[in-house]
């Protein structure tokens, strides 16, 4: 599904990520770990075909990045939903036309695109806050709409660059269930986070980035390696 | 999506698009009364050139064959448009058209007194004064009188209105433009997170570039539009006043497929000026964001 082959990333003289390379399989749920400045949001952004690596190559499902042309960029990008820390939703529209955007975008009909978007509110438990605007929500609505607006259109990847960031402990929680019934559908999920009572309660795979390098990369892991707690 | 947008874009932001609609609409304004003032003085000049130019007044004991020979001689030159012979009859008929409110004046005035006339126009402005002096020399000729002061000054003043007309219109345009590109230069600029967001949610660059597009071209067509409409408004307050001061010379009423057309043309206009200012906005930020 995600093949990351030798990827180099550098900024200037500064090595961002150094020679990452793993994969990861259709279904997955994997955690990215590592302290701030590891590389985590660069490696998402080098999926989101953000940045371009400087070297090795990307993959998803055969497709290399290399290969999309600049102009087809947007069709990658088609391929994955994201969700980030910030939310970054659209303060002067509802959670409706948030939602609605990647529909929108993709040009879906407006009667699939209204059920569609009924149907994601209902499954992150939006639909009475539907046509209320971003300032008008709480933190964790917030993160469930910007999940919403990531899965609508039913991508078969999720990016999440610390969604539960801003989130206090009980929130983040529901949030992970959320993600979980979302990874139960078939979306393969790729989550950089630094909380580790997510992390160790899930007990998926996890990978590790350390200053750029890959250290880890568990099947059944934890937030914190078996070497770091000798 | 991109008509929703473009609506979003002007409601948020409403007294930055008046602006960019005024200063436009201002300019395009003063292009269409450049435009109608140099279209119309170029008909002036159209008449005045199209009409006899020369009078030759002929004398009384002229004959036929002289007049016949006259005619031939100055055709030879290949210099004359068209030569009309006015007998005296014609000549009194004239006389009593212009003056048939004035019955003391028709009273006095019979075609005996008046003069026999040739009426030449010529191919070239420039051949009027060797004609005119060619004539002179005729014996049967008394007098000879031509408006090369009147149509030399007239194409002198519509070559100025054409130019000041031109320099004028180039420089608005310029202003208009670079308006367009200031306004939506700093629109988008407010809007740089969100573009961010949209890359990131798929959109393609047409996506994210043609409400500012479909923006800088709603400005350039509301803006002639209404310019259209302020000239014509203009132009017909001013009409009693022109009438009287153009005379005879058929330019009013002006028809309204020809005020049509100065719409289209201004609405060509605006939609170049707003989709060049919004192009060049647009460039100007993936600039910047490179």
């Amino acid at each position: 599904m995600i093949n990351i082959e030798k990827i180099t990333k550098k900024f200037g003289d500064i090595i961002a990520l150094s020679e990452i390379s793993f994969k990861i399989e259709k279904g997955e749920f994997v955690f990215l770990t590592g302290p701030s400045g590891a590389g985590k949001t660069t490696l998402i952004k080098l999926l989101l075909a953000e940045y371009s690596p400087t070297l090795g190559e990307i993959e998803i499902n055969g497709e290399k990045l290399s290969k999309v042309p600049k102009n087809k960029l947007h069709l990658w990008r088609r391929k994955m939903g994201v969700v980030f820390q910030d939310y970054k939703l659209f303060p002067d529209r509802t959670v409706f036309e948030n939602v609605a955007l990647p529909l929108e975008i993709s040009r879906t009909p407006v009667s699939e695109l209204n059920e569609k978007v009924d149907k994601i509110l209902n499954l992150v438990g939006l639909t009475e806050r539907a046509y209320l605007f971003p300032a008008q929500l709480s933190g964790g609505e917030l993160q469930r709409a910007s999940l919403a607006r990531a899965v609508v259109t039913g991508p078969e990847i999720l990016l999440a660059d610390e969604p539960t960031g801003n989130l206090d402990p009980k929130t983040s929680a529901e949030m992970i269930e959320l993600f979980t019934e979302i990874n139960k559908k078939g979306t393969t999920i790729l989550m950089a986070t630094h909380n580790q009572g997510v992390v160790d309660s899930f007990k998926g795979r996890v990978i590790e980035l350390d200053k750029g390098k890959l250290v880890r990369d568990e099947a059944e892991g934890k937030y914190e390696s078996k070497k770091a707690k000798k | 999506m991109i008509i929703k947008t473009v609506k979003q874009h002007l409601s948020r932001s409403p007294y930055q698009s008046l602006a960019a609609i005024l200063v436009v609409c201002f300019a395009f304004f003063v292009i269409a009364v450049f435009t109608l003032l140099g279209i119309g003085s170029g008909i002036v000049l159209h008449y005045f050139e199209s009409r006899p130019q020369i009078s030759a007044f002929l004398k009384d004991e002229i004959k036929p064959q002289e007049i016949e020979l006259m005619k031939a001689k100055l055709v030879g030159t290949g210099k004359v448009k068209s030569i009309t012979y006015f007998s005296k009859e014609d000549a009194l008929k004239i006389y009593k058209e212009q003056n048939k409110d004035k019955p003391l004046l028709l009273e006095m005035v019979t075609a005996k007194i008046l003069p026999a006339s040739l009426e030449i126009s010529t191919n070239e402005l420039s051949s009027l004064k060797e004609i005119a002096q060619e004539l002179k020399k005729e014996p049967m000729v008394e007098d000879v009188i031509f408006q090369e002061d009147v149509i030399t000054a007239l194409s002198k003043w519509t070559a100025t209105v054409k130019k000041i007309g031109l320099v004028l219109g180039v420089f608005l345009l310029l202003i208009s433009v670079l308006t367009i590109l200031v306004v939506l230069g700093m629109k988008i600029s407010q809007r740089k997170e969100e573009i961010e967001i949209l890359k990131l949610l798929g959109a393609s660059s047409w996506d994210i570039c043609s409400p500012f597009y479909l923006e800088g071209i709603f400005y350039g067509v509301i803006s002639a539009i209404f310019s259209w409409g302020f000239s014509y408004i203009a132009l017909l307050y001013a009409t009693p006043f022109l009438v009287s001061f153009l005379g005879e010379i058929p330019i009013f009423p002006i028809p309204f497929l020809f005020m049509a057309e100065i719409l289209g043309g201004l609405m060509i206009l605006g939609i170049v000026v707003g989709f060049t200012g919004s192009i060049l906005a647009m460039a100007r930020f993936i600039r910047s964001t490179k």
